[in-house]
């Protein structure tokens, strides 16, 4: 089972070390982590999708919560969040296939961020469903090269992932 | 002083007289030179020791004995990297050391300079926290920081690492008073839900044993524990670490479960309805098969660390919190359910006396060679009240099971790690925070030469420790082993004719006493206790004499090896 982590850390140097040497040597498995700093300059932000059963995810979240760099770690469901994700994927396209590559790009609603004489350049924001489905679209144009951030995601309406101890 | 500065070496030694810090057990180097120069005028106690890993295992030792941080110092690269071994055993037995490193100067960090080694990436998974620091501002902050994180909650090991140039650095030195950690917050409020289904849980159960582990050593928490004991009437069986935890000789005393543990105290985990477990962490030598073990119990799992919960068994309740806490608790709810200790059916307690009867731990006495049990024994004989070091393997598990523990803190040992060359160096830290006590590393021959260039430091700084060496000539567990599950091929394990210990410690100006006849064993253990220096005695001991009872590796805890005991 996939769980999205949002985990508030301080923003210092070698905290991404922390996190990441923590999954590794406890072999949890990270599928991705996205990081960057909050409204606070003081805290950064990482989101991070692991997966695992439950008593998976509560070793990850205690184990985590014992860093001393780590100030709260809140779980988001996908029915009470929202995820976004964007990549850029550099896709074959000739003088016979691009238009059919833009017809593509409109109907998903995403952006075409760079054309050349062999490749274009799409950018793409969305859920892992949206990815998925325009990543299928594309595979058959020739696929050359493909970069993602990683997922970020927020909890709907007024919930807070609040790490300042109030 | 609030006008002028002073230097970061300077500031680095006002930090440890804030913290209390009498003792520093250390070595220097090139970049830890102006921070030595500051400690040559100091009012604190610098035991120069041989090598860092020695500095390392004495910090532990001093914490250990006292629940003091022990304080441990090296210089950048290889003096950084020679604490990570002692660091590494403090992390995995929870103990609160703070290790400093010298580094060299912030504008080479990164460049491969001379001796430069990156400590604070090296023992990121081996130490609770720790630090780099970057500017000399920080350094109060960062000291006063790691104290804290070292000695609260669940202990463990911090690093501060300290560029040269930090420490000429000028500042205006003010110590802060308080701590603010964003991601820290050791004060743990004890859950009085889950304490009262504990005592619900409790005053059901008709077979409860109570598994004691380091825990209850590091919290203080032994009073209580023997009172949770008595009032509900369970049985105790401790950890390796719990050792000392409850007093052995008390009747309601299981002694050590596990590998090497009672039979009575596996077969009582085993046929529980209710387990108790309290500042423990099943780890795989107290488990065996994990899925086997304990299988009829509920259990109950008091933690300061919420990580330890479920990380290796499935637990029908959590009890989040500090042991002492939650065991006053859980008394007083006791209490007031049941003003007497619960008269439980005698037929638990009965079943438990009758295994302590039919397999008590057992060897076959011998008038001819000297039987490693045997000497434990008459140790355990002329100075009950001896603090207890072990080095690790045979000697450690003979001390565990022939020495009766009454007090907490009186049995020092490298639990989770493992580290062979332990127990000599932690004898030492033992002896210099408790000098008024009797302090004995019970040590193999093989362990015993991993760290014995520190009888120059025991010796120089009149450190009266006794090493008793069982000397079997091999490196005997890993023997023992061989023999019994490699088809008695003993690659690699024979040690004999390594050294003359003897001369050995006369070489260094301590006293070496040999004793090779059973006879000879109670006036060497007294001529040790009387003398005026550091002493080993080298016992040559029965080198085919193995630790039983034992459970093979994965097998269920009552999937006992015993041996054959005549006379």
């Amino acid at each position: 089972m996939r769980h999205t982590l949002a985990v508030l850390v301080d923003n210092k140097p070698g905290v991404l070390a922390r996190v990441s040497g923590l999954f590794s040597r406890r072999g949890f498995n990270i599928e991705s982590l996205a990081v960057g700093v909050t409204e606070n300059p003081e805290i950064s932000r990482m989101t991070i999708v692991v997966r695992g059963d439950d008593r998976v995810l509560a070793q990850v979240t205690s184990q985590l919560g014992k860093l001393i760099d780590v100030i709260s770690i809140c779980d988001l469901p996908s029915s009470e969040s929202v995820d976004r994700e964007l990549v850029l994927i550099k896709v074959s396209a000739d003088a016979i296939t691009r238009s059919e590559i833009m017809q593509i790009v409109d109907i998903f609603r995403v952006k075409i961020i760079d054309v050349g004489t062999e490749t274009l350049i799409i950018e793409v924001t969305g859920n892992q469903g949206k990815l998925r489905a325009i990543r299928e679209m594309l595979e058959r144009f020739g696929i050359t090269e493909l970069v993602r951030t990683g997922m970020v995601a927020m909890n709907r309406n007024t919930k807070t992932v609040n790490g300042d101890d109030t | 002083m609030t006008d002028a500065t002073i230097s970061g070496a300077k500031a680095l030694i006002e930090c440890l007289h804030n913290e209390g810090v009498d003792t520093i057990f250390g070595y220097p180097g090139g970049v830890l030179l102006p921070l030595y120069d500051e400690l040559y005028d100091a009012d604190i106690r610098h035991i120069l020791v041989r090598h860092e890993q020695g500095a390392a295992h004495a910090a532990d030792g001093y914490a250990r004995a006292t629940g003091k941080v022990g304080v441990c110092l090296a210089t950048s690269g290889p003096g950084a990297t020679n604490l990570v071994t002692g660091i590494a055993n403090a992390y995995m037995d929870s103990v609160p050391i703070v290790a400093i490193t010298g580094q060299v100067p912030t504008p080479l960090i990164g460049n491969d300079a001379f001796q430069e080694a990156d400590i604070t990436g090296i023992t990121l998974p081996i130490t609770k926290h720790n630090y780099l620091i970057k500017d000399v501002n920080d350094l109060p902050r960062i000291v006063k920081e790691a104290f804290f994180i070292a000695s609260t909650g669940r202990p463990g090991p911090v690093l501060i690492d300290l560029p040269k140039d930090i420490t000429t650095d000028e500042i205006e030195f003010k110590y802060p008073e308080t701590v603010r950690l964003r991601g820290y917050n050791p004060d743990t409020k004890v859950d009085t839900d889950a304490v009262k289904r504990a005592a619900s849980m409790i005053l059901q159960a008709q077979r409860p044993i109570i598994y004691a582990g380091g825990g209850v050593i590091i919290s203080n928490t032994s009073s209580e524990l023997l009172k949770l004991a008595e009032t509900i009437n369970a049985p105790v069986t401790t950890t390796l670490l719990g050792i000392g935890a409850f007093p052995e000789t008390h009747p309601l005393s299981l002694g050590m479960l596990g590998m090497h543990g009672t039979r009575y105290a596996n077969y009582a985990v085993q046929e529980s309805d209710l387990l108790i477990a309290i500042g423990a962490r099943f780890d795989d030598r107290v488990t065996g098969k994990i899925d086997a073990f304990a299988a009829q119990a509920k259990i109950i799992h008091i933690d300061i660390d919420p990580a330890e919960i479920g990380k290796n068994v499935r637990v029908d309740l959590p009890v989040i919190g500090d042991a002492r806490g939650v065991l006053q608790l859980l008394l007083s709810h006791l209490r007031e359910k049941q003003g007497k200790p619960i008269a439980r059916s005698g037929a638990w307690l009965g079943k438990i006396d009758a295994w302590k009867n039919k397999y008590p731990l057992q060897y076959t006495p011998s008038d001819t060679v000297i039987k490693p049990q045997y000497v434990i024994k008459e140790i355990h004989k002329a100075c009950p009240d001896a603090i207890i070091v072990t080095e690790v393997g045979q000697n450690q598990m003979w001390a565990a099971q022939y020495f009766q523990y009454e007090h907490p803190r009186t049995f020092i040992t490298s639990g989770g790690l493992g580290t062979m060359g332990y127990g000599f160096p932690a004898a030492m830290g033992a002896k210099v925070a408790c000098p008024d006590r009797t302090v004995i590393d019970i040590a193999g021959d093989g362990s015993f030469q991993m760290n014995s260039q520190e009888l120059a430091t025991v010796v120089k700084n009149d450190i009266r420790v006794i090493v008793a060496i069982l000397n079997n000539g091999y490196l005997g567990m890993v023997r023992q082993w061989q023999e019994l599950f490699f088809e008695q091929r003993y690659s690699h394990t024979e040690l004999t004719g390594s050294v003359d210990f003897v001369k050995l410690a006369e070489a260094y100006g301590a006293i070496g006493i040999r004793a090779e006849k059973p006879s000879e064993v109670p006036s060497a253990i007294s001529e040790a206790l009387a003398a005026d220096r550091a002493t080993i005695i080298d016992f040559v001991v029965d080198p085919t004499e193995n630790v039983f009872p034992m459970v093979p590796a994965g097998a269920a805890i009552n999937e006992i090896l015993e041996q054959e005991v005549t006379g």
